[in-house]
Parts: C-alpha cells; sequence; structure tokens
C-alpha cells in the first residue's frame, strides 16, 4: 500500500497533519500498537523538519506486510553538515520556531531511536530526502 | 483516574475538549519542548506546559495523550482550542505553577 502526502514549507499550522493521517492508516491496517506508536515520533519530527526548514516536500509512505518505508523529500535548503545535525542539542531553528518550543536539537535523535534504518542525503541549496524503515514483525 | 477527577480534585479551569472528559489518566509528563514530550511521553498522559499554541493538540493527538494542563493562567490560543475540540482531548488550566500542579498531580496519580 502506498500513500503520498504534501507538507508546506513554513506552515506551522498544518504541521503534524500528514503524520495523523499515516497514524489513521496504521491503525486501519491494525499494525502493532508499539509499532505504530515509533513510527509516529519519527513520521512527525521528519515532518516538522520539513516545516521548520524547507519550502515544500512530500511524505511518501510504503507498507508491506515486512516493513513500513517513509520518504520524506523537500526542496530546500539542504543540511550542510549532516554528522553535526545529528549531534543531539545542535539545531538550526530560528529564534520564533524555538519560541515554540521546537528546534530544541531533538528530532533527528527521536528518528534514529525510533527506525530500524535511517538514511538521510542532501543537497545545498536543493533539499534533503529522509529514509526511514521499521520492520513491522521484528520488534526492533 | 478520569481527568474529570483531576479537573474536580485540583480545581482546574476546563477551555476546551469537554468531549475527552472521561478519559483515563494514567500519568503526566512535564516539558515545554516539543520534541522532548513527542520523544518520552506516553499513552494517557497529562501534559503539562506553559505552550499555548495549535502544534501542542498535534502532539497531544499524535501519542494519545489524555490531557493538556496549561500553567500560570494562560490561555489556549484560539486555534489550539478549536483543535482541542475536535480531537476530544481536554485542555484545562491552573493559575499555579508547573511545579505546584506536578506534585498535587503526582499525589494524586501514584499508587
Amino acid at each position: 500500500m502506498h500513500y503520498e502526502y504534501a507538507i508546506e514549507g513554513g506552515n506551522f499550522s498544518k504541521a503534524g497533519l500528514a503524520s495523523s493521517e499515516v497514524k489513521k492508516k496504521l491503525r486501519q491496517l491494525n499494525v502493532d500498537n508499539q509499532v505504530v506508536k515509533r513510527v509516529v515520533v519519527a513520521l512527525y519530527e521528519a515532518e516538522v523538519n520539513i516545516v521548520a526548514h524547507a519550502y515544500n516536500g512530500t511524505m511518501n509512505v510504503e507498507i508491506d506486510e515486512e516493513k513500513i518505508l517513509l520518504v520524506l523529500q523537500d526542496s530546500g535548503p539542504g543540511i550542510p553538515d549532516i554528522e553535526k545535525a545529528m549531534e543531539e542539542g545542535y539545531s538550526t531553528a530560528s529564534p520564533e520556531v524555538r519560541e515554540m518550543g521546537f528546534g530544541a536539537g531533538m528530532g533527528l535523535s527521536n528518528i534514529k531511536k525510533n527506525v530500524d534504518h535511517l538514511d538521510i542525503s542532501s543537497e545545498i541549496g536543493k533539499g534533503t530526502r529522509v529514509e526511514m524503515i521499521t520492520y513491522i514483525n521484528r520488534g526492533r | 483516574m478520569k481527568v474529570s477527577e483531576l479537573v474536580n480534585n485540583l480545581g482546574l479551569k476546563v477551555y476546551s475538549g469537554e468531549s475527552g472528559i472521561d478519559k483515563e489518566v494514567e500519568g503526566g509528563y512535564v516539558s515545554d519542548l516539543l520534541s522532548d514530550v513527542m520523544g518520552n511521553a506516553d499513552t494517557g498522559m497529562a501534559w503539562i506546559t506553559l505552550q499555548t499554541h495549535k502544534n501542542v493538540m498535534a502532539i497531544a493527538s499524535l501519542k494519545d495523550l489524555a490531557c493538556v494542563i496549561l500553567v500560570k493562567g494562560l490561555e489556549p490560543d484560539p486555534d489550539m482550542a478549536a483543535q482541542s475540540d475536535k480531537e476530544g482531548i481536554p485542555v484545562l488550566g491552573t493559575s499555579g505553577q508547573a511545579f505546584e500542579i506536578t506534585g498535587k498531580l503526582y499525589e494524586m496519580i501514584k499508587k
């Protein structure tokens, strides 16, 4: 099964909508609750990253019996140093975004903790692609 | 314990999301950092915070939290209240500080 959602950069009033739709789908498909909980954390963080940093993006979700494949692709400034960005506490979020309680530098580590496979690739001035895989039956 | 019992025992205001007043509260989490809550809160918790914008409800819904408790007399932004009504997750309020309400809530919930 495949679903695609559009994500608007800069629009915090819609942040989380796509993740919420995916959560509903996973529940309908009777995916194990612990798996849903983990996927939702990773998805939301990846979605908010697009809202906070990029111009626009897409969330693609592919579900089969074995795994959930999540690909978030954006048009945006890109990440100059992915290793640095992965460090807990490191953030390039704006002061406005931080005031809302985002931008604590916890997003990518939340993602890493909650998926089985994470691959981030980025091109400066073009955008970023985040690929995540969670196995459904393996637990973790 | 139900959200309604928290409201009655702690004298909390109910700003919105009254349809969720019978939700079970199984614990609490105190934080103003959204990713902290996203990463560490769990189903059925009451979230104590000073954040009053709509994204709080997105997280409360994704994490299946029982309710949100705003501290220091803060009120939810109109779009936060509207989202709370839509999701049926109550937004409550206290005039006290996070420290006080957390202590009281802890006393009520701990077995």
